[in-house]
């Protein structure tokens, strides 16, 4: 008896027989210099009714903590981070720093999250996430509903082709283009479904 | 459960039917025009639109050319990944793995990312039959599942509804199937979406198999990617223990940066974003990172059938962005219900009838669906000349009908007129007889066009009736043109 | 430069004063245009409609009639189409090298009316006089099969005393689509009825268009309508001169193709 696998490789053999299996590459074209860079990143990524702001280095922790402070209710809430985050979030939650993490019921009653990112992309104002050191596994800046992502200037990219070239293709990612949104209802775009409904982006300039 | 396209009737009688429902026309002419107006704005802001959308097509060319070797390739990679790979020929094939998946983990239940793959095989509906219920979570399908509706759209399955609809099916359905819309649902789309969000959370929270498609599947690495806005597909492909990723063989690509100008060129044409909100890719399984049991089904279900057509295998390049549907003024008026299909508007009229084979009435009118305007092939982020296969796929239609004993009324009249137009002097007599014609002609519906042009008005006989149902028709000249050089020497004498 | 009118069929048969205007207009500038007797029809209607056998020798008909010449002028994007990107399709299934040799020969001389004014021979002012309220729908095969662009506006914009203004939606399919408008006549009507609808939005007194069968689509919704505007080939509108005004109302009665007011 032949195998569906290969009936169908012989399907395809049979469909293609005498056909040129190579036709001509036509290479993507590449977008001009983009003179602020950094700056274009933050006005993309506004542009999704994200929230953006950019500090120096020496004031992350501070401005972390503000923004926290902006979205949680005041004097509460709880935050959690991933194991192997660069900075101190005071008071938050390590994820899978003793056994395997917060399970998803846990992860449900989190409020916020605290992460880094992997490359920033200008163009189409998106943060990339392959789940590092920093960035932690995907549940966890999926079920919460805020979400504070910090992305370093160094770590911002022109466009897509640029970040898939920094990217290691065997690690999970996900590409991360403003909060939650659908259009589903007369192609009326509303933000806020099922991912978290804040995303709230720190820019660390260099320095 | 969604209902069924079986036994829809041939287009011109479905689009009938849809053209008179005038909640319908509205909902579509303005959902339309909102995506053609945000497609338009991001598309123009990219200088080299026109290159991107050839090397979008080049990528996906290059990897149907040679389907076999990166097929192999898909596969080696997945496997070395930890994914078990399963092919299937056909949807029953399909189904029967997902649900013998399914039934390994004694779940009653499975959550759905939105993918046409498995809309077109009927999964919910095989599975139903095993006893597992098939959530389905993207909004549109969700709207489309407890209104026991069908979808109409790639993107939008529920474009048809609006949001008044959106909420009496929310309030209606969503108590039977799971946590209730709350009683003061208002029909803001903000409110409708937060109430999909508590309704689907618990079924994420709980599922323990997920089922997706693939937009794009990369052959040197096994790397899957979805494609979505709303996070359900996240949701899906992250919290379950159990992931089956049901994906055409035609959503293979060559390698990891062939992904660029797709996901430069998808969100653009599709929802008219720079970028959609959520984009996910997997490489089989990670450790401690997401489902730790991953399914891949590699799906033909006519996909080589289509692959040897050399005219309409560039129709296998499409990646599911809907900018044909919305630019289609055909689509725009009957909406995707008359294409009786997963997939309508112009893609739908040329891949069913290259994936299923001409031959059926239903089928066979869906090539016909089409006023040739070339809207559709104008917006293709991948540049499919969907006029051009849909020229094609006609042939093939006729062509199937060459032995008939009886031929056709159009086939009769095709064949006199390439008798007279195959020689000058025979049209010569046709056109004078078309001249006393006309006068009779007039005779039965007699009108003057505005300028003062004598015309015929409504006149009965097939053909004739269908024209003048609603348009009137010039009479035919005293003297045709020809006859007019003949008799004055080119207007000379 | 040897030049042949190519009338196309539903201008032979039908609509004769757009071919009368284009001889008109062409001797005015200077071309002595011919007229091949032994032309018929550019095949669409079969290919269109998906009969490639039967369009075989209508090809071959074709390319025998325009052999010679150095530029084929017609007064229609979509038969402009049609030889330009049909007859290389026909020509295959025939299997006929000859007939394929002979298509690519005659092919890339077919330009439509606009075209050949504006790129062969370089004029935008073609000495035209229309003293109307004009509306201008492109075609979908003049548009995207074709490419003309602007050569039609810039060709109206030039007429003295037309008031040219914008069709909303312009760009959208009128709803013709040759055997479409009578397979899918439900929805082709639906399609000229909205686009019916935007040409009365513009108020104009005529609708122009380099295609008369689109025109008989939309122009026979519009007189059903009895909306109280005409149709008239872009052709005619150039052909138009001072010296033929003084119709019945005074103004040149362009467009009263056949029998007349008679």
């Amino acid at each position: 008896m032949t195998t569906a696998r290969d009936e169908i490789l012989a399907r395809v053999r049979s469909a293609l027989s005498g056909v040129d299996r190579t036709p001509p590459l036509a290479p993507a074209p590449r977008i001009a210099a983009v003179p602020d860079l950094v700056g274009h990143f933050a006005d993309r990524v506004e542009h999704y009714r994200a929230v953006v702001e950019r500090c120096a280095a020496a004031d992350l922790e501070a401005t972390v903590a503000a923004a926290l402070a902006r979205h949680l209710p005041a004097g509460s809430g709880t935050v959690v981070v991933p194991d192997g985050l660069s900075f101190d979030v005071p008071g938050a939650v390590v994820d899978g720093a003793a056994g395997p993490g917060l399970t998803a019921l846990e992860l449900d009653r989190v409020d916020a999250v605290v992460t880094e990112a992997a490359v920033g992309v200008a163009e189409t104002g998106t943060i990339v996430l392959d789940h590092g050191a920093g960035q932690g596994r995907r549940a966890i800046t999926l079920v919460p509903d805020r979400h504070v992502c910090v992305v370093r200037a160094e770590q911002v990219v022109p466009d897509v082709p640029d970040a898939l070239a920094r990217l290691d293709p065997t690690r999970p990612m996900t590409w991360i283009s403003g909060p939650s949104a659908t259009s589903d209802i007369e192609l009326d775009r509303v933000e806020g479904v099922h991912g978290p409904r804040t995303l709230h982006v720190v820019v660390v300039d260099p320095g | 459960m969604s209902g069924t396209f079986v036994g829809m009737p041939a287009f011109p009688t479905a689009a009938r039917a849809a053209l008179a429902d005038t909640q319908l026309r509205h909902n579509l002419a303005h959902a339309t025009g909102t995506i053609r107006a945000k497609r338009a704005a991001v598309v123009g802001e990219v200088e080299e639109w026109e290159e991107l959308r050839l090397a979008g097509a080049a990528v996906k060319e290059a990897a149907l050319r040679d389907l076999e070797t990166h097929l192999v390739r898909l596969e080696e990679s997945l496997t070395a990944r930890g994914a078990t790979v399963h092919w299937a020929r056909d949807a029953a094939e399909a189904n029967e793995i997902v649900a013998r998946v399914a039934r390994d983990h004694g779940v009653d239940e499975v959550v759905k990312v939105k993918s046409m793959a498995t809309q077109e095989i009927g999964l919910n509906e095989a599975l139903a039959e095993h006893g597992i219920a098939a959530w389905e979570t993207d909004l549109a399908e969700l709207i489309v599942q407890l209104g026991d509706d069908l979808p109409s759209h790639i993107l939008v399955p529920a474009i048809h509804r609006n949001r008044a609809e959106v909420r009496e099916i929310f309030l209606r359905a969503m108590g039977s199937v799971g946590r209730p819309a709350p009683a003061d649902l208002t029909d803001e789309p903000a409110v409708l979406a937060a109430a999909a969000r508590e309704h689907l959370r618990e079924k994420f929270l709980r599922a323990k198999v997920a089922v997706s498609g693939a937009n794009f599947a990369v052959a040197e690495t096994g790397t899957l990617v979805v494609v979505e806005s709303e996070g359900n597909g996240r949701m899906c492909l992250t919290l379950p223990e159990v992931l089956v990723s049901v994906v055409g063989i035609e959503k293979v690509v060559p390698t990891f940066a062939d992904l660029d100008p797709l996901l430069r060129l998808l969100p653009r044409s599709s929802t008219g974003e720079r970028m959609n909100p959520y984009t996910s890719t997997w490489t089989g399984v990670t450790p401690g990172d997401g489902p730790q049991e991953v399914h891949v089904v590699l799906l033909d279900n006519g996909r080589t059938r289509a692959l040897a057509d050399d005219v309409g295998r560039q129709a296998l390049r499409c990646i599911r962005c809907s900018a044909c549907l919305n630019a289609c003024p055909v689509y725009e008026r009957t909406g995707g219900h008359a294409y009786g299909s997963v997939y309508p508007g112009p893609i739908g009229a040329i891949l069913n009838p290259l994936m299923k084979g001409t031959g059926d009435p239903q089928t066979d009118s869906l090539p016909y669906a089409s006023s040739l305007c070339g809207a559709c092939f104008e917006v293709c982020p991948v540049r499919i000349d969907i006029p051009e296969v849909l020229v094609h796929l006609r042939s093939k239609v006729v062509d199937g009908h060459r032995g008939d004993t009886v031929p056709k009324a159009e086939a009769v009249a095709m064949k006199a007129a390439a008798y007279a137009f195959s020689d000058s002097r025979r049209l010569g007599w046709v056109e004078k007889a078309s001249g006393l014609a006309g006068r009779a002609l007039t005779r039965l519906g007699r009108t003057t066009l505005p300028g003062g042009r004598s015309a015929a008005g409504r006149i009965p006989g097939p053909g004739a009736a269908a024209w003048t149902g609603a348009r009137d028709l010039p009479a035919p000249p005293r003297e045709s043109f020809r006859a007019w050089w003949r008799r004055t020497d080119g207007g000379r004498s | 430069m040897r030049v042949a009118l190519m009338v196309t069929c539903v201008n032979d048969a039908m609509f004769p004063e757009t071919g009368k205007a284009v001889v008109r207009l062409l001797r005015r500038l200077g071309v002595d245009v011919e007229f091949p007797a032994a032309q018929t029809c550019c095949a669409q209607p079969m290919v269109n409609t998906g009969y490639l056998d039967e369009a075989v020798p209508v090809v071959r008909t074709f390319v025998d009639a325009f052999a010679g010449y150095d530029a084929v002028v017609t007064p229609s994007g979509s038969c402009a189409g049609s030889a330009r990107h049909q007859h290389g399709l026909v020509a295959r299934r025939a299997g006929d090298p000859g007939l394929a040799a002979a298509v690519a020969e005659t092919s890339p001389k077919v330009y439509e009316l606009s075209e050949f004014l504006v790129d062969v021979l370089g004029v935008v002012d073609v000495g035209a006089y229309f003293p109307h309220r004009v509306t201008y729908h492109p075609t979908c095969h003049s548009l995207r099969m074709l490419g003309v662009g602007d050569r039609p506006r810039r060709l109206l914009e030039n007429v003295r005393g037309l008031r040219l203004v914008d069709l909303p939606e312009a760009e959208q399919c009128c709803g013709f689509g040759g055997t479409f408008a009578v397979k899918n006549a439900d929805t082709s009507v639906a399609m000229g009825a909205d686009k019916a609808r935007h040409v009365r939005e513009t108020g104009a007194e005529v609708l122009v268009a380099g295609d008369n069968s689109c025109l008989m689509h939309v122009g026979g919704v519009l007189s059903r309508q009895q909306a109280g505007v005409r149709v008239v080939h872009l052709a005619e509108i150039l052909a138009a001169t001072e010296a033929d005004a003084g119709g019945p109302s005074g103004h040149p009665q362009v467009g009263l193709a056949g029998e007349g007011a008679a």
